[in-house]
């Protein structure tokens, strides 16, 4: 959708604040995802950015404001209510089930869309054969999707750390998510690793039409991926547009480059 | 099938006489999908009409790019049963080889696999000028693209639908006109030397050498192949697709190149082919994977392999065997061999071949005494593949067999060996003065391999003709044969010898990242990469012993005794072909790393302790970086007649 309108908007998050005891990790957000669209969050290491993640698939409740998805306004989303309504996310530090294969873990995605009890699903006969078959069938075009056709059958924590968050990823693609919340998902990878994973990010927004948010850290990604871009310091948005405004707004030069601002000061002042 | 001369009426042949039968097979998300031979039929006649509409004409070249696919194999059918020529290329070609071959063989359509190959035609399309159409088997990504250059396979299939329901006779007169002495494929040599150059081979030639072989081997229509090599290697076009379409047998497509291993397993092919590199990368999984094995299971395994190595080849070829020895074999069969040869995917091999490269005598006879019938065979693109084989029970380590079926094999007075038979091409494309250079005027092709007949009227090659050269002193010295003999410790992936016209051989080593990172790590060996480990003393200790090895083993023959390896340096980065320093068929590049690392090779003999090297490297997406080191001069000891002494 790279230089097109932005389509409508998907979710809106609405002066949400958030704190843990005396540690403000969201002040205020407002923050909008548009269908179809790219989104990035940057922010220095404690900005609140997975905080925000968090809010937005209901694992933190917010201490104030809103959060609208699918036409709803909430309080606050709940996890599984979350995942039902088309939102599938990865995690910062992989969390997979290190023991089983590959296909298994992709398989755990399709949980919510089984409809055969837990009996029949241990049974394996008549129509929750067919399901699991329909079900295998959907994940084996996300492996293909994602190339990992060659560990199939692998364990997980046999895998290499950048095939394991291909995983990951494969787990949240096979839930058919309208929208992807990724929490780093190039962290720790090598050029090569993080070109393909740019890659997928962009097929999958490109050919399945999935909405991403994403959280990473390396800029030349961000600028390269992104259709727009949240940043966050101190809990704060301190901008939000395209990734070439962002680039040059001297208030985010000066959160990565750690020179006080005025903003600084104020953020200062109230944590003493 | 007598009548049925060309490619085309192979197909159509097999479509009617077993329509039912499968012709290929190709694992897609995760489930095997079959074709038969009616309908793959079907889906050549569609795209054969096709690239009709699309203005491909008698004569013309068709480039092909990507992995071994049904719809890219299918492609080859199309393009001959129009009477025009496929030009399969390289798929890891980068993009400047690619833009060679494409202008040289002055191709206007490629049909490719992905958009890899599609952006990296796009990329040279402005230095190929008569490239006017590429067509697409995967969409994926393709959506932004512009539409005015490409074309998905489906739409030019359906194209060719409608062309069939106006004409249905059309595709039938196409096939009626081609001949049998049409050219049927263009093949692009490696290029050791020089620019690569496209071999002309006609259908005649492929389908007459293909029937020797299936003839020789006894091979049938129930064969089960896997095409996992190059299809633009020779190897891959002749055991595959030509002699699937000769007797007739299925050809399954792996899922991914990555995926071999795990197909290869479930296809359980019966006849198969791999050059050494590949047999030797099972070996390496193999022995990596016992390595980590409990202690029981690694003793049994010793255990079990020393009897095979001792006692497998002799019940291989049926030769008497002590009833002792005999029962041991059956029960390692039971507990070792049979479960190897099925993880390894070789349960029913009848007949396997590896060419190539020389194979090491280790690794050859692993393979022969786990019962595998892995034989040796000699040829090149130009003589379409077979020249000899070695036949079943006569299989020797260090020849390659006899000629096979109509080749008439003959030594010059120089040494060279010369080949004439029903294979020998018709000629390179746009090259008449390297044709006629390249076959003797009684119609004999050169080889350029020097060699010669053992007693049993078996081949034995020893090296390039022209790479044969002569230490100072006057020792025969044959690079390739040092090299080898090096290559075969699993520790070595390449060296490089030198020494013609120089006082002593010497040579490059480039370690085997696999087998040395797993050989430190049981070492408590800390490293970070290949330039790292490749830096260290106990790999340069590790090395040096192998060296010294193959110095005693030159030592015992008298007319090789001359050229042991005196000094070496351990590389600093793996030979690549994006560097140009081998082949695409992972042939070193001798005269290129020669001139390329120059100042290393004048470190050898001038005597330093070591010599410092800064080399640029490409990256797979045409990036480049820079690699540095300091690398040490590593002496070795060589056997004299006196005694071994340690070289200075």
């Amino acid at each position: 959708m790279r230089g097109e309108v932005p389509g409508p908007v998907l979710l809106e998050v609405r002066g949400v604040s958030l704190s843990f005891g005396g540690v403000h990790a969201l002040r205020e957000v407002d923050f909008l995802v548009h269908q179809g669209e790219i989104c990035a969050i940057i922010g220095p290491n404690g900005a609140g950015k997975s905080s925000l993640l968090n809010v937005m698939n209901g694992v933190y409740a917010p201490d104030r404001g809103t959060i609208t998805y699918a036409g709803e306004t909430r309080k606050a989303m709940r996890p599984h209510r979350a995942a039902e309504q088309g939102i599938a996310r990865t995690f910062q530090n992989i969390a997979l089930f290190k023991g089983m294969s590959v296909l298994d873990n992709v398989m755990t995605g399709r949980a919510l869309k089984m409809r055969q009890g837990l009996l029949w699903q241990a049974l394996y006969w008549g129509p929750a054969e067919r399901e699991e078959i329909e079900h295998r069938a959907r994940v084996e075009k996300v492996i293909d999707f994602l190339q990992i056709e060659h560990v199939r059958r692998t364990p997980v924590g046999r895998l290499a750390y950048g095939l394991q968050k291909r995983v990951e990823l494969a787990r949240a693609l096979a839930a058919e998510p309208t929208l992807l919340l990724l929490d780093e998902p190039m962290a720790g990878m090598n050029i090569e690793e993080k070109q393909d994973m740019c890659r997928f990010i962009l097929d999958a927004n490109d050919e399945l039409g999935v909405t991403v948010v994403l959280i990473e850290h390396d800029m030349a990604v961000v600028m390269d991926i992104a259709d727009r871009v949240v940043v966050l310091d101190y809990g704060r948005k301190i901008a939000d547009g395209l990734p070439e405004e962002v680039r040059g707004n001297p208030e985010v030069i000066a959160a990565y480059l750690g020179v006080p601002t005025a903003a600084d000061d104020r953020a200062l002042k109230e944590a003493s | 099938m007598p009548g049925a001369d060309t490619f085309p009426r192979l197909l159509i042949e097999h479509a009617r006489q077993r329509g039912e039968r499968p012709a290929i097979r190709e694992k897609d998300l995760g489930i095997w999908q079959t074709w038969s031979w009616a309908q793959s039929l079907e889906q050549v006649r569609a795209l054969a009409c096709g690239l009709h509409t699309l203005g491909l004409r008698r004569g013309e070249t068709l480039a092909i790019i990507g992995d071994n696919r049904p719809r890219l194999y299918w492609s080859m059918d199309a393009a001959q049963a129009l009477g025009a020529i496929p030009v399969p290329l390289y798929q890891d070609s980068v993009a400047d080889e690619m833009a060679y071959v494409l202008s040289n063989a002055d191709v206007r359509i490629a049909i490719v696999e992905d958009q890899e190959q599609v952006d990296k035609l796009l990329e040279i399309k402005p230095r190929c000028p008569r490239l006017e159409l590429i067509i697409y088997d995967d969409p994926r990504g393709l959506r932004h693209y512009d539409r005015e250059t490409l074309r998905a396979y489906e739409d030019v299939q359906s194209a060719g639908r409608d062309l069939e329901r106006a004409q249905p006779s059309f595709f039938d007169a196409e096939v009626e006109r081609g001949q049998p002495g049409d050219v049927a494929i263009m093949l692009y040599t490696s290029g050791t030397t020089g620019t690569p150059k496209g071999v002309m081979l006609t259908h005649d030639n492929l389908i007459l050498t293909g029937r020797g072989g299936i003839q020789r081997e006894r091979l049938t229509a129930d064969e089960e192949v896997m095409a996992y090599l190059p299809m633009a290697w020779v190897g891959d076009n002749l055991f595959s697709y030509c002699q699937g379409h000769v007797a007739g047998f299925c050809v399954s497509c792996p899922e991914s190149p990555d995926t071999v291993l795990t197909d290869m397993r479930e296809i359980g092919p019966t006849y198969f082919f791999a050059p050494p590199r590949i047999l030797e990368n099972l070996l390496t999984t193999v022995s990596i994977r016992m390595e980590d094995a409990s202690a029981f299971k690694r003793w049994l395994y010793a255990r079990c392999m020393a009897l095979a190595r001792r006692w497998g080849p002799a019940v291989l070829d049926h030769r008497p065997v002590p009833l002792a020895a005999r029962i041991g074999y059956a029960l390692g069969d039971l507990l070792i061999y049979g479960p190897l040869r099925n993880v390894l995917g070789f349960s029913r091999v009848r007949v396997a071949y590896t060419a190539g490269e020389a194979i090491g005598p280790d690794l050859f006879l692993f393979y022969r005494s786990l019962g595998v019938n892995l034989k040796q065979l000699y040829g090149s693109t130009e003589t379409s593949v077979f020249v000899c084989m070695q036949p079943d029970g006569q299989v020797k380590l260090d020849t390659v067999g006899t000629p096979a079926m109509n080749v008439e094999v003959r030594i010059s007075p120089e040494g060279e060996v010369q080949v004439r038979s029903p294979g020998v091409f018709h000629g390179y494309f746009k090259a008449e003065g390297a044709s006629a250079e390249a076959k003797t005027p009684d119609g004999f092709f050169r080889t350029g391999d020097a060699g010669f007949f053992d007693e049993d009227n078996h081949l034995r090659i020893i090296d390039r003709a022209r790479d044969v050269g002569r230490l100072q002193d006057g020792t025969l010295f044959a690079p390739k044969y040092l090299e080898n003999k090096l290559k075969f410790f699993p520790f070595i992936k390449e060296a490089v010898a030198f020494g013609d016209r120089r006082p002593e051989a010497t040579a490059f080593v480039c370690i085997d990242l696999a087998a040395v990172g797993n050989w430190a790590e049981r070492r408590n060996l800390a490293y970070t990469g290949y330039t790292d480990l490749a830096g260290q003393r106990p790999v340069h200790d590790l090395i040096r012993g192998c060296v010294e090895q193959v110095n005693a083993d030159l030592a015992r023959d008298p007319r090789l005794k001359g050229s042991q390896i005196h000094r070496f340096l351990v590389l600093h980065k793996e030979l690549d072909a994006d560097d140009g320093e081998l082949t695409r068929t992972r042939k070193v590049r001798r005269g290129f790393i020669a001139e390329k690392y120059g100042s290393l090779v004048e470190a050898l003999y001038s005597g330093v302790p070591s010599v410092h090297v800064e080399t640029q490297v490409r990256f797979e997406d045409g990036r480049t970086g820079l690699v540095r080191a300091d690398l040490p001069i590593l002496a070795a000891m060589t056997v004299k007649d006196e005694g071994p002494r340690r070289a200075a």
